[in-house]
This record gives C-alpha cells, sequence and structure tokens, in this order.
C-alpha cells in the first residue's frame, strides 16, 4: 500500500494482477454454461423474432378492459387467493404435528442429558419426511396432482399444503429450539405432558416469529399459486396461461397489473401484521 | 406500556374469515380424496412410477437435462448480479436519505420485475426467443435482477460511510470509491445473498421446462405426457439429488464465507 500523502508515489493497486486473474478464470468458466444453455442473445435480434417479440410487446397496450374479461380476471384473481390461502391452512395442518413431533425442545428423554435411542430416531424419520416433502417443488407435486384428481384448484391446495407443509414444519421446529428452553423443560421435569409444555412454555415466546413466517409463507403461496395455474390448478396462472397461448397481448397486460397488485398488497398486509407484533 | 391488541384481534378474526370465505368457494372434493376408492386410484397411480427408469442411456440423458438445469440457473443467477450492479447503484439513495425521482422509479422497475414469477416470465419470452434454455435462463434473469436490485441498493445503503468519506476527501472519482471503499464492505452481504439466491434459482431452473423453457422440467412434462412413468420417476429423482447437491454446496460455501469473516 503507497503511504498516503506521498507526492509522485503511484497510485496502484497491489492485488491488480490477481483481481485480473480471477476474471480471467471466470471467463474461461462461463463459455460451457453459455453452450449448455445455449445462450445466443443475438438470435433475439434477428429481424424475424425481433419482428414477433415487437408485435407481441406492442399487443400489450391498451390493455384489456371489456367488463366480462375483467369480471373473469377478478375470479381467477380470488381463486388464486383462496388456493393460496387453503393450501396454507392444509400445510398448517400437516407442519404443526411435523413440527412438535420433531422438536428437540420438548423431548423428555433428553432431561437426564441425551436423548433415548428410539425418541432420537422417530425425530430423524419425522425431519427426514419434511425434507422430503419439500425438496419436490410445488409445480411438480401438482403435475402429479392433476393426473390424480384432475384439472382445477384442489390439485393447486394439495400441491401447495404438500411443499408448504415441509417448509412450515422445519421452519418451527427450528423455531421452537431457538427460544429460551427452559420454561418448558420445567414444566416437563414437574411432569406436564408435552402438549402443555408446548401451549405454556414455547408458544407464548415463539408466537410472534411463527405468524411472522406463517404470514410470510402465504405470501410466497399467492405467487406460487399463479404459476401452479399453468398446470392447470385453476386461478390467475390459467387464465394467464391461455392468453399467452393466443398471444392475447391486451389480455397479458390487464392480468400482469392484477397480479403486480396482487403481490403488492399481500406484501404490505403482512409488514402491516409484522408491525402490528412488535 | 403494552400496545392495544384490537387490531391483532381484528387481523386473527379477517385471516378466519379469509380462510373461511377461500374454503367456501373453492369447492375442494377433499373428503372425496380419502375415500377407498380414489385412495385405490392413488395407489395404483403412486405404483407406476415403480422402478423408475435407470438404464445407462436415460441416465446419460438425465445427467445431459441436470446439466443444462445447473447452467441455467447459475448464467441466469450471474447475469442477474450483472443487471443488478447496473440497476443498484441510481436505485440507492444518498446518505441524506434524499427523495429523488431516479431512486424511486429505478426501485419501481426493480418491483416489478421481482413480484412476476420466473415461470410466467419464461412463457412470455417464449414468444421472443423460443422454445429451450435460452428463454428459461433470461426468465431467471430478469426476476432475480429485481431480488438482486433492490438487495443490493440496500446493501449499499447500509454500508458504513466511513472508508468512503475518506476516500472522497481526498479526491478520488467516484467510481474508485466505489470499487475500493464500498464494494469491500459489501462483498461477503452480496455474496450470500447470491448464493442464497442460487438455492432458489436452481429450483426454479428445474421446473421452467414445464412451459417448454429447457431443463429438467422440459423432460418431466414430456414423458408424463407420454404416460412414461418410469421415466417421470428418474427426472423428479434428478431434480432432487440435484437441488440437494446445490443446498449442501451453497452450505458449504456460506460456512467458508463465515469462517474467513472471522
Amino acid at each position: 500500500m503507497t503511504p498516503p500523502g506521498v507526492p509522485g508515489a503511484p497510485l496502484r493497486d497491489p492485488a491488480w494482477p490477481r483481481r485480473c486473474a480471477v476474471l480471467a478464470v471466470a471467463a474461461v468458466l462461463l463459455w460451457p454454461l453459455c453452450v449448455a444453455t445455449e445462450f445466443a442473445p443475438w438470435r433475439l435480434l434477428e429481424p424475424r423474432s425481433l419482428a414477433a417479440s415487437l408485435r407481441f410487446l406492442a399487443s400489450f397496450l391498451p390493455p384489456a378492459l371489456a367488463p366480462d374479461f375483467l369480471a373473469r380476471v377478478a375470479l381467477g384473481a380470488w381463486r388464486t387467493i383462496a388456493i393460496a390461502t387453503c393450501g396454507t391452512v392444509l400445510a398448517l395442518a400437516l407442519a404443526i404435528p411435523l413440527a412438535l413431533g420433531a422438536t428437540a425442545a420438548l423431548s423428555i428423554s433428553s432431561i437426564g442429558g441425551r436423548m433415548a435411542v428410539v425418541p432420537a430416531a422417530v425425530r430423524q424419520c419425522l425431519r427426514a419426511a419434511m425434507v422430503a416433502l419439500r425438496t419436490i417443488p410445488e409445480l411438480v407435486w401438482a403435475l402429479l396432482l392433476v393426473r390424480v384428481v384432475g384439472l382445477g384448484p384442489t390439485a393447486g391446495v394439495l400441491a401447495i399444503g404438500l411443499t408448504y407443509g415441509g417448509m412450515l414444519g422445519k421452519v418451527y421446529a427450528e423455531i421452537l429450539e431457538s427460544v429460551d428452553p427452559q420454561p418448558a423443560r420445567a414444566l416437563l421435569m414437574n411432569g406436564s405432558g408435552r402438549l402443555h409444555a408446548f401451549l405454556h412454555g414455547l408458544l407464548p415466546e415463539a408466537t410472534p416469529e411463527l405468524t411472522s413466517y406463517t404470514v410470510y409463507r402465504w405470501e410466497c403461496a399467492i405467487r406460487s399459486s399463479v404459476v401452479l395455474g399453468f398446470v392447470g390448478a385453476g386461478g390467475l396462472g390459467q387464465e394467464m396461461d391461455n392468453s399467452v397461448r393466443m398471444l392475447a397481448g391486451d389480455e397479458i397486460a390487464t392480468m400482469l397489473l392484477v397480479f403486480v397488485a396482487l403481490v403488492a398488497g399481500a406484501d404490505l398486509l403482512s409488514a402491516w401484521l409484522r408491525r402490528l407484533q412488535q | 406500556m403494552t400496545p392495544p391488541r384490537w387490531p391483532l384481534r381484528m387481523a386473527g378474526i379477517g385471516a378466519l374469515m379469509l380462510v373461511a370465505a377461500s374454503f367456501w368457494t373453492l369447492d375442494l372434493k377433499l373428503g372425496d380424496l380419502l375415500a377407498p376408492s380414489s385412495l385405490a386410484a392413488m395407489g395404483r397411480f403412486a405404483a407406476e412410477f415403480f422402478p423408475p427408469d435407470l438404464s445407462p442411456a436415460f441416465v446419460a440423458r438425465l445427467s445431459r437435462g441436470a446439466i443444462e438445469t445447473l447452467a441455467m440457473s447459475v448464467l441466469g443467477t450471474l447475469l442477474a448480479v450483472a443487471l443488478a450492479s447496473l440497476l443498484c447503484l441510481p436505485a440507492a439513495r444518498g446518505a441524506g436519505g434524499d427523495r429523488a425521482a431516479g431512486p424511486i422509479a429505478v426501485r419501481l422497475l426493480c418491483n416489478l420485475l421481482r413480484s412476476i414469477p420466473e415461470l410466467v416470465w419464461a412463457s412470455l419470452l417464449l414468444v421472443a426467443a423460443g422454445l429451450g434454455p435460452m428463454s428459461g435462463t433470461l426468465a431467471l434473469a430478469l426476476h432475480t435482477t429485481g431480488v438482486f436490485g433492490r438487495l443490493f441498493a440496500e446493501a449499499i445503503e447500509n454500508a458504513p460511510p466511513g472508508p468512503a468519506q475518506a476516500l472522497r476527501v481526498q479526491g478520488t472519482r467516484e467510481s474508485l470509491v466505489l470499487l475500493y471503499a464500498t464494494l469491500p464492505q459489501v462483498a461477503p452481504q452480496l455474496l450470500s445473498y447470491i448464493l442464497y439466491r442460487w438455492e432458489n434459482n436452481i429450483r426454479a431452473a428445474a421446473i421452467l421446462g414445464v412451459v417448454g423453457a429447457g431443463g429438467l422440467g422440459q423432460m418431466l412434462a414430456f414423458h408424463l405426457g407420454l404416460f412414461q412413468m418410469g421415466r417421470a420417476a428418474g427426472v423428479i429423482g434428478a431434480m432432487v439429488v440435484l437441488v440437494y447437491g446445490v443446498d449442501l454446496a451453497s452450505y458449504a460455501a456460506r460456512r467458508t464465507l463465515v469462517r474467513s469473516r472471522d
């Protein structure tokens, strides 16, 4: 490092060669990535595809505002919210028992020191079940469920319920393990059941975090339920998929605006709820 | 002083009403699902997935699909980093927290990019970029740019201003202040954001193909469409392995990051 203020001293970055080398290596590594993804942005600028894109974009304006179309979009938007809400409720029904079973904070056998073998194994199995539920993306669940229960919101609700059940369960278990374990432990040591220890020892302290995470997940579920519509689970996504297939830009524009408003609304609502709790 | 409890109660009642209205209007036939006949149908459906197709030829195709998915997620994330680096500077508010029009407009753009999911972007980009992984990569890049633009701008705003000020009073150019004072301070945080989003993007990349944007998702939609359940099971297995592997890699990278900082 050149001492500051020395007149005439060269202003040179001592790490310059290393930085250049890192950038060069990165550029070389980028090449196979571009090959694997057939990445050729200049293809977008070919006259034919450029003309198609511009025509598509031009059809976005003005957005479609016909009353019967707006009524369809409103129904789709409500169904999207409803699918997300029902999915989250189903996820809760799945996550609460899983989290209560998996959290080590409610272990009776670990009071005396280490957890016994059987309860530890049960907890590991529950954890593995939650991992399995959430590693399969909700869209894959929906693709499969559409074949079992048919097209419609049921597949979407089940898909969100299964994936989010795994996610919520994992995070709930972690939250329960992160709060002060003493109250619950005191209750367990005095012979109260696990449910009582949870309700009176863990829940009071964990409630704000648990609800704010749940509300956050509901917000994510709204985004997911739009996406699930693309595989036939109903709601705004399905309407959007139809319009994209018909290249009806004006309808797409309206639906995108409604969707952005929906997401922003859910965002504001959950921010307000979080503030409320503090 | 405890805050008033009525807003919380109202929120609770509102949530219950929302849940009731949702179940009432959707008319879900969840009860029918538990009927013996539909349970049997589900069992038969699940049984068709076994055994998963793991013949060498198919595994080779699976690994090509997995590499394509992985490349989509990496390139999409990197493109987003590049685009967001351009956007985050005008989006970051100055030291005084001024409310200039520029930052607000750029933030609005970021919010717009971010609130449209990857899959919706992909289905729109198919018109411009055609079927294939490039649409998927661009879709990931656009959505992630919105996410990064905001996160990067916030990180720059919250960086301690001391080092930057020290260079500025010496008359250093603004571009060099950014490179040598602000960036080194926020780099670890940005890196952990990038890793976190990469984990997200590998999940997204795995499913984008369902609308025709390449990768494992396209294989899944193809084989499910042909009712080749064994092969579909193979694809799902590859997705799970890929997602889990990226999670592990990102976790390891973050651990080293935290250690190197201590």
